[in-house]
């Protein structure tokens, strides 16, 4: 064959496609990076401030955006102190890295994202598991640090293990989970009533 | 303890030493491998294969262990947690990929080259380094565990972050030995000479060792935690690792059907662009429910609807060239494996990704069995069988370069380990297929997701059954796995012919 391929049909011009396909992407994707860490740096409208664990949180479907999304209302701190925005973060930070020291993500889904052994921990602070409002605090710290004794499992026989979680830690944890229940997460999961829902 | 008890102690030891020393000369000896064959480059290569089939078993023996937990919940309850297993199974399985990837690099580098690798003596530490870093990172896995909430624990023990729980001890020496794996890479190119296909595979290499690191830092926001996260997951798996695999898949299609290097550069370079146009932007399908903006239902969904195309392209690619080939090659089992990979890349990569990549549906199967469901056949048909081609290869090479094509003796084996993994991964997909789909109804739709209704949909009977069809199929594969390991070993041991040559 003596002719000389098409332009489209040529190793030049799909090489210069491939590089500036690529080029053209990953920039696209770092300027969008840039505002969606802007956008969901603690303190945002996406994702609040540590304080938020001051307050009482709950998860609702908004007609005017059509999805559900998180409430945030009155006061109503974590085991009965108000905390700074300072000490708040230091207490979710204790609950997050007992979180991932204690490989709860290889049973359970944090966000959705994990393994599927165990419930979704989006929403757990909302949980209708817990009673009420009033039980919840206690009942999540017993369940956090004896849950061979206090299991739940809901007819499954699925019981998480003890996993040393000292009364610090376990505290840590509430507050880690409180707060995440108050991120906008775009109505992700659909349809959840929580413990503050009425029947 | 008295000396004489001591002297019993260390006469025994040396005696089990002794035996243990024995049988491996025996195995050798039964093996007949000849590494005379093989150049240093490609030694180094098969080291690397070798590893990756041992982490290969413990991805199906720790799988296994995990799916009876799902019906047995006692089983192992506090000595070896569903938690602990699952982490070795999936890390096991990243980890045998990489050894595998990296065998397929240094396996086709000299000869792409045309010269000797570079820094064979460094490649060779590295190996060893990682391999002993390994081990040191598997069993802390599974004798530690667990560690106190403290930055301690995520430096020795666990980071505790799906797929990349290595604690960063181990990151950092991850990341050096990977950047020993690209410096041999680059300076064997340029040592020897570049090509269309060493150009891609080193772009490819700087961004997925680059990647990596966005997964090296710990953050108290679970919102950039799982941003930065979904940068390395879905950036190697769904890109870098899809267009590494283009790399070694077109250097073996010329290889072992002589399709001509003109085609296959250009098809990679078409590769390349559709993989990275839709592979690198449909990261946001990861961002939609991450607290992360509402821009990412549009782009994500858009742009990882579009991930399937390449998987298109190169199940065309490989069988139009299979096809114009007539089929014939050197190496009927590597073929088999190829041809495999296209289609198990294509279903269970695309065509098992777009159907719950929609934020419209994934908002119903975000988090249930039907990503496990995409997971077992995405990293099987996409990953698994390509190195398994590799090995075949190597297998031949280290033979001697022996006939591996009709009438070889026992070759029946290669083919039923090809069928037996295949069904049983295939079988493991529809039953979480199945059970993804009760999960989305019973938890998401009717449940909202509340506590409730995750068990309501885990104690449903069709969920159950699900569970038990897929540790049946897991045993399956397990037993191809098995047949697998006994082929490597012996096929083309009796066989005197030498391989066909392709034109």
């Amino acid at each position: 064959m003596t002719e000389t391929p098409p332009l489209w049909a040529s190793e030049s011009f799909w090489k210069k496609t491939a590089i500036w396909v690529t080029a053209g992407s990953f920039l696209i994707l770092v300027v969008l990076t840039f505002d969606s860490l802007s956008q969901t740096t603690a303190g945002s409208k996406r994702v609040p401030g540590y304080a938020v664990i001051n307050k009482k949180i709950d998860y609702r479907f908004d007609k005017s955006v059509n999805k559900f999304m998180p409430v945030i209302g009155e006061d109503e701190p974590l085991f009965g102190q108000a905390l700074s925005e300072e000490d708040a973060k230091g207490l979710v930070d204790l609950g997050k890295k007992t979180v991932q020291s204690k490989n709860c993500m290889n049973c359970h889904t944090l966000l959705g994202n994990g393994a599927y052994y165990a419930p979704d921990l989006t929403k757990a602070w909302l949980d209708q598991g817990w009673v009420s409002p009033e039980l919840r605090e206690d009942l999540m710290i017993k369940f956090l640090m004896d849950p061979e004794k206090n299991a739940r499992t809901f007819g499954s026989n699925r019981k998480m293990p003890n996993l040393k979680i000292t009364e610090p830690e376990a505290k840590g944890i509430v507050a880690f989970l409180k707060w995440m229940s108050s991120i906008d997460t775009n109505g992700f999961p659909y349809n959840f009533k929580t413990i503050e829902a009425e029947e | 303890m008295s000396t004489g008890g001591l002297t019993a102690v260390i006469q025994n030891a040396s005696g089990c030493l002794d035996k243990a020393r024995n049988q491996w000369q025996k195995f050798n000896t039964w093996l007949e491998l000849d590494s005379s064959h093989l150049s240093p480059g490609r030694q180094l290569s098969v080291k690397y294969f070798t590893v990756a089939v041992i982490l290969f078993f413990a991805q199906i023996l720790f799988g296994l262990l995990a799916a009876t937990q799902f019906l047995a919940p006692g089983f192992l309850y506090e000595i070896l947690d569903f938690s602990v297993n699952r982490m070795v199974h999936i890390n096991a399985m990243v980890v045998w990929m990489l050894y595998g990837f990296i065998g397929c690099v240094y396996w086709l580098l000299e000869e792409e080259s045309g010269t000797e690798i570079v820094g064979l003596k460094l490649g060779n530490i590295a190996f060893w380094v990682l391999t002993a870093a390994v081990t040191v990172v598997v069993l802390v896995y599974l004798l530690v565990q667990i560690g106190p909430g403290k930055d301690s624990s995520l430096w020795l023990i666990n980071e505790g972050r799906e797929y990349i729980e290595a604690p960063r001890w181990a990151d950092i020496g991850i990341v050096v030995v990977i950047l020993i794996f690209f410096y041999n890479v680059v300076a064997t190119f340029s040592k020897g000479k570049w090509s269309g296909i060493a150009g891609v595979l080193t772009l490819d290499l700087v961004a997925l060792a680059g990647l990596y690191v966005a997964g090296m830092f710990y953050m108290t926001n679970i919102t950039h935690d799982q941003y930065w996260w979904w940068w390395v997951i879905h950036l190697w798996v769904e890109a870098t690792w899809e267009v590494l695999v283009g790399v070694i898949m077109a250097w073996s299609l010329m290889k072992l059907l002589g399709v001509k290097r003109k085609i296959v550069e250009i098809w990679l370079y078409i590769e390349v662009a559709l993989m990275f146009g839709s592979g690198i932007l449909g990261l946001g399908h990861h961002y939609f429910w991450i607290g992360t903006p509402e821009y990412w239902l549009t782009i994500g969904g858009f742009f990882s609807a579009l991930e399937p195309i390449p998987l298109v392209a190169m199940v065309v690619h490989a069988l139009y060239d299979a096809g114009t080939h007539s089929f014939k090659n050197s190496n009927h089992p590597a073929v088999a494996w190829i041809i495999a990979q296209a289609f198990g890349n294509f279903f269970g990569a695309g065509v098992w990704g777009f159907m719950h990549t929609l934020p419209q549906i994934n908002l119903y199967t975000h988090g249930t069995q039907w990503s496990a469901s995409h997971g077992h056949l995405a990293f099987f048909g996409a990953y698994a069988t390509i190195n398994i081609a590799f090995f075949y290869l190597a297998i031949q090479h280290w033979r001697g370069n022996v006939w591996m094509g009709g009438g070889m003796a026992n070759n029946w084996r290669w083919k039923w380990a090809l069928g037996l993994l295949n069904a049983g991964v295939l079988g493991m997909t529809i039953a979480l297929l199945i059970a993804g789909y009760e999960q989305s109804f019973i938890e998401r739709a009717v449940g909202g997701s509340t506590w409730g209704g995750y068990f309501d949909a885990q104690n449903h009977p069709a969920f159950v059954s699900a569970m038990a069809w897929r540790l049946f199929f897991g045993l399956v594969t397990a037993a191809g796995f098995v047949l697998l390991v006994w082929d490597l070993m012996t096929i083309g041991k009796t066989e005197t012919r030498k391989a066909q040559v392709i034109e």
